[in-house]
């Protein structure tokens, strides 16, 4: 067991800690019942999915997962501002945030 | 040193990403993302990755949580309701994510090699100059098309969130 002052970081921390971090993801998107706070727990799940693309970036000693997170968080910027404008419609129309009462696709 | 410094932030990670899942109130769940986005972006900052912990920093927690926290107060968004849920999604739910996280975490530490460590500064490809030599380069059609799905994005949100006028 090397002393924690002088050892690196072993790699698979890192994608241990996305692993977590998507799972949380996972659970708010599926337990939450406000509609902002799903859409916040697919931000967390694409911020995950980020750390993984950043540690595998430094595991081939490459930077092209650097160029995807980019992208990923450019992709999150336009969806964030086209998702907030749908919630912001449903609101106008139905006074609800609540994902239970905007069923009009089931069944 | 840094595995002193990962744990801290990851352990600020994974609590404020609990918080986020456990508080009912919207504004917590935004001020807990926050959180989570600046410690990760001081773990991209120990992976040598400059340039995304700064567009972390300044898109993530900047731009995409000012535009949340904006629309919870503009919409006055409260307290969440609880539901009654079905019994099984009760008791089956957390078992079934610590089963997830264990099954990655056997996974991850089966398949790569033990010995390989990531030390802060041996990195050096994260640079803004090496990042946009390789994104002006390689992936310059890449980097178009993004800037027309923006455009689009754009225009989608405001004819979403536009008055009707007859």
């Amino acid at each position: 067991m090397p002393i924690p002052l002088v050892a690196g970081v072993p790699f698979s921390w890192y994608l241990i800690l996305s692993a977590i971090l998507f799972a949380l993801g996972v659970a708010g998107f599926l337990f939450r019942r406000n509609i902002i706070t799903v859409f916040m727990s697919i931000e967390l799940m694409l911020n995950a999915v980020n750390l993984s693309f950043i540690a595998f970036s430094y595991h081939l000693k490459q930077n092209d997962g650097h160029i995807f997170s980019f992208f990923v968080m450019v992709v999150a910027a336009a969806e964030a501002a086209v998702g907030l404008a749908i919630i912001l419609t449903i609101f106008k129309n139905r006074q609800t945030l609540e994902i239970d009462e905007v069923s009009t696709l089931k069944n | 040193m840094d595995q002193i410094l990962f744990i801290v932030f990851a352990a600020i990670a994974v609590l404020c990403g609990i918080n986020l899942v456990l508080q009912s109130h919207p504004i917590s769940s935004a001020l807990s993302l926050v959180g989570v986005m600046g410690a990760l972006a001081l773990i991209y900052l120990q992976l040598g990755g400059e340039f995304i912990a700064a567009a972390q920093l300044i898109v993530y927690a900047g731009a995409i949580m000012v535009l949340f926290i904006f629309v919870i107060m503009l919409l006055n968004a409260g307290r969440e309701r609880e539901t009654p849920r079905r019994l099984w999604v009760r008791w089956a739910g957390l078992p079934l994510l610590f089963l997830f996280i264990a099954l990655m975490a056997y996974v991850v530490q089966r398949i790569l090699p033990p010995s390989d460590e990531v030390r802060f500064g041996s990195y050096t490809f994260g640079t803004a100059e090496a990042i946009g030599t390789r994104l002006f380069t390689t992936y310059l059609l890449p980097f178009e098309i993004t800037s027309v799905l923006i455009l689009i994005a754009i225009v989608g949100a405001i004819v979403l969130a536009r008055k009707e006028v007859e």
